[in-house]
């Protein structure tokens, strides 16, 4: 058995376009007056059918639009490409299609045509339910206007998750209280929360490395605001199941699960990274960036990824407890030897086991509550030296 | 050769930025010694570092001609003199190598301290004094009562004071003139066996070691034979010349002459400023009077913010070396900083320059430890150690008492902020000795210890004065004082390169700015970090890092692998630079910060 398959096999495509670029969002969007949706439907499909040969026979767990702004996709864009995929790979029994939405009216109006088209699941940029909060991380709808495309969303799909940002500029702990405790009444399954992080690249990143963004919390605040939010929602039976994301059980993001579990993901669209298993090697792929770009290159070439590269042993189990120890399960000790030929140091973890940093239950490693909040610094910790 | 009556020899005493080197490069520009084509400012000054600070730390030396209202030709030496304490040694020299002094003093500034100790320094080389008031032009020139103010605290003749403005030319013949009429020819015997004083030497990549001389008695001539009294050393006289200040060949040297000359040397550690030099045969056996061996009396240590730079550092330092005979340096190793040198300088503007020299000349960043003075460590077994750094402090049970150095300081401050500087002095555990006004300006005297004025004395006088004041101060001596050696504990863990040496009823204090300035130096961990300062087994400061409470990246995803997995790499191999304290890691930059003297 390919080690792939402990974390299962699910594909993400990536809409690139934004209606505006937010100011703390570094992910790969552009602002296009022009968009051809055809012509980047032709490059999905075809993307999707390179993708289905290389790795025939494999069971489709998941799918992800991520973007970018995937609710400005037409409904018909979206079906032809689900179409293709149903098409291209056998699915699994607990099939999730999930896209990334804003909660604009506009977009609220496609939703319907999305869930004919075989979503199954909707994750909504809400970010803050305060209209001058939404002013300042530069949303283009109201907290008004989010509500009401939730409400439509969750009378579309079974399932409908929402993302806030939090630990926001002057933000009190005693707001995020009130501000989280509104959000569990209205939530349905599903929550991702998280810290406002400042990004190189960003036009926060340039405004905070220019000493103009204030009010940002201390470490401490920001170490109040996190746990507060761990009581609250487990509280609210929604306890937290990685980092920065709470479900009710089983109600985890299928898709995501994928990545901390360290299974294969196809990544296809401009900027998409995957990691795909072929002939016992992992690789790491990427394609092009720009919007055009990628397009141009799948239209000219029929191959829409820039780079191949094999992840060596190692590195995958690096990459492997990174992402694993950001889940409450953990991370499975005897996989990640059975990977790199040796278990992380021993007298490091026995350290962090005293401090209260790190657990273990049987062959699973787990990062403690107090643990998940330091991640970085444990995991900079048990990572071997390079 | 020249009659002696054709000869003025003379040095210019004034405070920075009054006007000294100003005044040099118009003389010079007057007589027409060098070109206008080939003039630039601070013409004497020939390091960065002295034309960008305006201050002159070696000494120049300039032969100007001078056809007087006689109608006779004047050759005039201008030896330009270090004007900073730290080179009291060499300015005296300088001072005893010409007759009379120009006391430049800005005529809206009036006398500055740093003015009053070169002034005397000339006094005492019994100098004829010719008062000269600057920038006469400005709007707030006051010519009378800067007069009153030379004669009230310098205590000389200001009547006949000159007033000029460099700047503009005015009023330069006047003082040319003056230095024919007023300034005493030199003395000296043609026939008596060859006395010259080695006033100043310094390395030239052409030349080898170039060496300044006044000559006393006798004539030095190209092919000779001289000795150096001090070291005993023998050397033949390949070139012979007078500064213009480019060097011109000449074919001999006579009594109240200034000059150079080369002979082969290889270091300027083998010249001694204030040495005597004669001929190898039939010379003199008395040797001038006031050499003084160089002397460092502040210490610090030395280090490369990269340990690949050590063997960098060395060569630059021997280089350095060469050239400087006051400078000295020792390797020194350090659990915090690695390898480096443990140096001695003359004062702490010297150990800047050093420093300055090192970063910019051979490209090296350093680290430099708390400066240190020189203790006078008296044992039980009466044996006595001069404890240059504070590591090397031996068992206290041995130890009976220590001894300080003390200096006499000198400031000259403003009637307003008068108040601030005693109380400056009196926290510094300074001792009044004088305090008298000359117009609104308080002239404050103190006896201080060194060790208090070398770490940021000068800073916070300039704080507290808003940059009015000024500062002089001489070394008077030891005394015997409480101190203590006081360590810094990093998670129980002895931090060697920040322990001091410190005054008992200073320590607390000390002890407190120190761990305060860490705990925010020191980035947190995953648990809790006491620092504390500590004499002997005894804790007299504390503060706690608290542990790292939150430090999670809040989105990672599918297409974030690659990336924060690269970046925890990276900082997890920059935890590799840092310097390991038990289970501590400490930046760096924390040691810089936590050493750096606020300049």
């Amino acid at each position: 058995m390919d080690d792939w398959q402990n974390g299962g096999f699910g594909l993400y495509l990536h809409w690139p376009f934004c209606q505006s670029k937010c100011p703390y969002c570094d992910f790969n969007s552009h602002v296009s007056a022009q968009i051809d949706q055809r012509r980047w439907q032709a490059a999905y499909l075809s993307e999707i059918e390179r993708l289905g040969a290389e790795t025939q026979g494999r069971i489709l767990n998941t799918v992800f639009f991520g973007g970018g702004t995937p609710s400005l996709m037409e409904p018909e864009l979206v079906a032809a490409i689900l179409d293709k995929i149903r098409a291209t790979w056998p699915r699994s029994n607990d099939w999730e299609v999930t896209l990334e939405a804003n909660p604009t009216s506009v977009e609220a109006g496609r939703f319907r045509g999305y869930r004919d088209a075989g979503v199954t699941r909707l994750s909504m940029g809400i970010q803050s339910l305060n209209n001058d909060d939404l002013r300042q991380l530069g949303r283009l709808h109201t907290a008004e206007e989010a509500r009401q495309a939730f409400d439509i969303a969750r009378a579309c799909f079974d399932r409908v998750s929402f993302d806030l940002i939090y630990a926001r500029q002057h933000q009190t702990l005693v707001q995020w209280k009130a501000e989280l405790t509104e959000a569990l009444a209205m939530s349905l399954d599903h929550l991702s929360l998280y810290q406002l992080t400042i990004e190189d690249g960003t036009a926060f990143g340039a405004r905070h490395d220019a000493g103009k963004l204030r009010g940002l919390p201390e470490d401490d605040l920001a170490a109040d605001m996190y746990a507060l939010t761990q009581d609250l929602c487990a509280a609210a039976g929604m306890p937290a199941y990685e980092v920065s994301n709470h479900a009710a059980e089983g109600s985890e993001s299928r898709h995501n699960l994928i990545y901390w579990r360290y299974g294969d993901y196809g990544g296809i669209g401009p900027g998409a990274h995957g990691r795909l298993t072929l002939g016992g090697q992992r690789y790491a792929t990427d394609t092009p960036k720009s919007p055009l770009g990628w397009l141009r290159k799948v239209e000219t070439t029929g191959i829409g990824e820039e780079t191949r590269t094999p992840v060596p042993p190692q590195d995958a189990a690096a990459e492997y407890l990174m992402m694993s120890l950001r889940l409450r399960e953990g991370t499975d000790l005897a996989r990640y030897k059975a990977m790199a030929g040796e278990t992380p140091c021993v007298e490091t973890i026995a350290e962090m086991e005293e401090m209260d940093f790190l657990r273990r239950e049987g062959s699973r490693l787990i990062a403690t509550e107090r643990g998940r909040m330091v991640l970085n610094a444990l995991i900079r910790e048990l990572l071997p030296v390079a | 050769m020249t009659e002696l009556d054709k000869i003025r020899n003379f040095s210019i005493v004034a405070h920075i930025d009054h006007g000294k080197s100003t005044l040099a490069d118009r003389l010079i520009q007057l007589t027409g010694t060098v070109a206008e084509r080939d003039m630039k400012e601070q013409m004497l000054d020939s390091m960065d570092i002295e034309r960008e600070r305006g201050i002159t730390i070696k000494a120049n030396t300039v032969r100007i001609e001078y056809p007087a209202k006689d109608g006779q030709t004047y050759i005039l030496n201008l030896i330009d003199t270090p004007g900073h304490v730290d080179f009291a040694y060499e300015v005296s020299r300088s001072m005893r190598a010409v007759e009379g002094s120009l006391l430049v003093v800005d005529a809206s500034q009036g006398v500055e301290a740093q003015t009053l100790a070169n002034v005397y320094q000339a006094i005492d080389a019994d100098h004829e004094i010719v008062p000269v008031l600057n920038k006469i032009d400005l709007p707030a020139a006051e010519p009378d009562r800067v007069k009153a103010q030379i004669e009230d605290v310098i205590g000389i003749d200001a009547s006949q004071a000159i007033p000029i403005s460099a700047k503009s030319g005015l009023g330069i013949p006047e003082v040319l003139e003056a230095i024919v009429t007023r300034l005493p020819a030199p003395k000296g015997d043609r026939t008596a066996p060859l006395k010259a004083m080695l006033v100043d030497s310094w390395y030239d990549a052409y030349l080898g070691v170039v060496v300044l001389i006044r000559v006393m008695d006798g004539v030095i001539r190209k092919g000779d034979r001289i000795k150096m009294m001090q070291t005993g050393a023998v050397y033949g006289i390949d070139k012979l010349a007078v500064l213009k200040p480019q060097m011109v060949d000449i074919p001999e040297l006579g009594p109240g002459e200034i000059g150079i000359f080369t002979a082969s040397i290889k270091q300027v550690r083998d010249t001694r400023v204030g040495d005597t030099i004669t001929t190898e045969k039939k010379g003199t056996d008395k040797p001038l009077p006031g050499f003084k061996p160089a002397q460092p009396v502040v210490f610090c240590g030395l280090f490369p913010v990269d340990a690949n730079d050590f063997e960098g550092l060395r060569d630059a330092i021997e280089k350095l070396a060469l050239n400087d005979a006051s400078f000295s340096f020792e390797m020194e190793t350090s659990a915090a900083l690695g390898f480096g040198f443990r140096c001695g300088f003359l004062g702490l503007l010297h150990l800047e320059v050093i420093r300055d020299r090192l970063e910019r000349e051979y490209d090296i960043d350093l680290i430099t430890t708390a400066p240190s003075v020189v203790y006078h460590v008296h044992m039980r077994d009466g044996s006595v150690i001069d404890l240059h750094n504070p590591a090397d402090m031996p068992d206290l049970t041995h130890v009976d008492h220590i001894e300080e150095p003390r200096i006499k300081a000198t400031i000259m401050v403003p009637d307003e902020y008068l108040g601030d500087v005693l109380k400056l002095c009196q926290d510094r555990r300074g001792v009044q000795m004088d305090l008298s006004y000359a117009g609104s300006r308080a002239m404050v005297v103190y006896d201080l210890p060194l060790n208090e004025v070398v770490f940021d004395f000068y800073d916070r006088l300039k704080s507290v004065t808003k940059g009015y004041a000024s500062f002089d101060y001489q070394m008077i001596g030891y005394q015997q004082d409480f101190l203590v050696k006081m360590q810094v504990l990093v998670n129980d863990e002895p931090v060697d390169a920040l322990s001091m040496m410190v005054h008992r009823d200073r320590a607390e204090m000390r002890g407190r700015a120190m761990c305060e300035k860490l705990k925010d130096l020191i980035p947190r961990h995953m648990f809790k970090i006491p620092i504390q300062a500590a004499i002997g087994g005894r804790v007299i400061a504390r503060e706690t890092i608290a542990a790292l409470r939150k430090d999670v990246t809040a989105k990672c995803y599918g297409g974030d692998v690659t990336r924060k997995k690269k970046l925890l790499e990276k900082q997890k191999a920059g935890k590799k630079k840092m310097r390991q304290f038990g289970k501590v890691e400490i930046p760096q930059q924390a040691f810089i910060n936590a050493l750096k003297m606020d300049s």
